[in-house]
């Protein structure tokens, strides 16, 4: 990962943790991709929640592998506001994650032309700081998958 | 008449829209309530049903709750309702007065919207931090950090959309193309200059693929809507407007939440409005629908069943939406041209009212009997439809 990519999250918007979030957000520092499982419905869902969106019940976490293909993008090639305005161009994506849930994130180390829908990534962690670290997603050599 | 209290819309009025900075946020609501009250002749004083909400542009006037508007103007509702689910807040707003009507709950209902956005907050709306915080809570902790912005949100249901259907730049641009032939009928209209499809591709990408002519401006401007019993509009200077059928739906709130995203709730909210009045697509003369950016028209026309699911692109492009097609579309020159202040919902009725009056000039329906109005809140998150109608077709 190169090294500026903490720099560009450092500068961000950053996420105001809750009880719930706590736990995304502390699995990423220690390298796991955290979302919920209902162990009664079978369940998967993100943005975590403290009740099941299925079943209305307790839901458990895991850990993805954190494999994933772009579902939609888009480039921002416009921001009217710091620190984004000077990060222009940059892709924000809906990636959909093994085993079944979607989350959005930046697709990084890829020339902005160059994504498109269906495209494999893998999630890196970005560590920020002691507080925040950013999943991020980098493009897969298809051959190397396949 | 056998529905005493069947729900009318007897008064509409506009504040000054566009660019207006004589006129401060809660001066937009009065000068639409006031040209509203004027233009149907009921009293301030037997209004007793009162809704507002806030500008929709994130800005803290003062007035951003119905009670506060309310106190304004003096009015002491014994029904209220402030539900804000973004720009098609307006088409909710009908359906809820109309159900107050209907029961009792309230017989005179007084709507607003006022909006100083552009005066106030500039052109950055659609292109800035979506809370300008440094810290966020809630499910948008989870964009946040990505730098995803309004426009991209919009952006990615039209790639999406592209990839599924083959839509093409060329037939969102269309869209925005009409908006701007009927705003150049408009005299308040905001933009007016004619524009084609090649001005829409060259004009600058913010979000791949909406270029800026694809998005709606950033306005001033305000709204208002009166609505009362068919029983006491036989008293009033104006033919009332039948509300025919009304639906609201929502399928998610912020834009990772999206189930689909090329398909909107509109398919539940117009199928249950559509019902209600006993009516399909065919019987719409014409339809005033949300347009943040040519996407949502798209998205909207399939989703309300005014073409196939994927066939959005080659209908708008078609000229079915536009002057002497089969479903003109946004006949004031809509958000993309005429007027969008943070939240276009009430612009979508007025102008369905007008419409139905016969008085929209040169951009008038020929025997336009039955009217649609449908608002997209939110990122294409809430949705809801309203059906129109003449006295002569109750």
């Amino acid at each position: 990962m190169t090294s500026n990519w903490n720099e560009w999250y450092a500068e961000r918007p950053r996420p105001e943790r809750d009880h719930i979030s706590q736990v995304f957000w502390d699995g990423l520092r220690d390298g796991e991709l955290r979302y919920q499982a209902c162990p009664e419905c079978s369940t998967v869902q993100f943005y975590p929640r403290a009740i099941c969106t299925g079943c209305g019940g307790d839901p458990e976490w895991r850990s993805s592998t954190g494999h994933g293909t772009v579902h939609t993008f888009t480039v921002v090639r416009q921001h009217g506001s710091a620190p984004f305005k000077s990060q222009t161009p940059y892709v924000v994506a809906m990636i959909d994650v093994e085993p079944g849930f979607r989350m959005m994130g930046n697709v990084v180390d890829v020339d902005v032309d160059d994504v498109v829908i269906d495209m494999p990534v893998q999630v890196e962690f970005v560590r920020v700081d002691d507080e925040l670290t950013i999943p991020v997603w980098r493009p897969i050599d298809r051959a190397i998958r396949s | 008449m056998a529905d005493r209290r069947a729900p009318v819309i007897v008064g509409i009025g506009l504040s000054d829209c566009g660019v207006a900075p004589h006129l401060d946020a809660a001066q937009h609501h009065a000068l639409a309530a006031s040209r509203a009250i004027a233009d149907c002749g009921v009293s301030i004083r037997e209004i007793d049903g009162f809704m507002s909400t806030n500008t929709g542009g994130g800005v803290d006037t003062g007035y951003d709750q119905a009670p506060m508007m309310a106190e304004y103007f003096g009015i002491q509702p014994r029904w209220t309702d402030g539900t804000m689910i973004g720009g098609s807040t307006f088409e909710l707003y009908v359906q809820h007065a109309a159900a107050a009507i209907r029961t009792g709950r309230a017989d005179t209902v007084l709507i607003t919207y006022g909006s100083d956005l552009l005066s106030r907050a500039g052109r950055r709306l659609g292109t800035s931090s979506l809370r300008g915080a440094t810290s966020v809570p809630g499910a948008a902790q989870y964009e946040a950090p990505y730098g995803s912005i309004l426009i991209g949100a919009y952006a990615m249901a039209a790639r999406r959309h592209m990839h599924e259907y083959g839509t093409t730049p060329e037939q969102l641009a269309s869209i925005a193309v009409t908006a701007r032939t009927y705003a150049g009928w408009n005299p308040s209209a905001q933009h007016s200059d004619p524009i084609t499809v090649d001005d829409v591709l060259e004009s600058r990408m913010v979000a791949d693929p909406l270029h800026k002519l694809d998005c709606c401006i950033v306005s001033d401007g305000g709204g208002a809507i009166v609505m009362t019993t068919a029983e006491r509009a036989r008293d009033l200077a104006r033919a009332p407007i039948h509300v025919l059928g009304a639906s609201s739906s929502q399928t998610h709130w912020v834009i990772s939440q999206m189930p689909d995203f090329t398909r909107t709730s509109a398919t539940q909210c117009g199928t249950e409005a559509f019902t209600e009045a006993r009516l399909g697509p065919a019987d719409i003369d014409t339809a005033q629908i949300y347009d943040s950016f040519t996407i949502t028209t798209l998205l909207l026309l399939e989703d309300l069943g005014f073409c196939e699911k994927g066939a959005g692109g080659p209908f708008a492009a078609s000229g079915a939406i536009g002057p002497g097609g089969s479903l003109p579309v946004n006949t004031d020159g809509g958000g993309l041209s005429a007027c969008h202040p943070g939240m276009r919902g009430i612009f979508l009725i007025a102008e369905a009212v007008r419409q139905l009056r016969g008085e929209a000039g040169p951009a008038q329906v020929p025997d336009c009997e039955v009217a649609l109005a449908c608002g997209s809140g939110a990122f294409l998150s809430c949705m809801a439809a309203v059906i129109l109608g003449t006295e002569a077709t109750v």
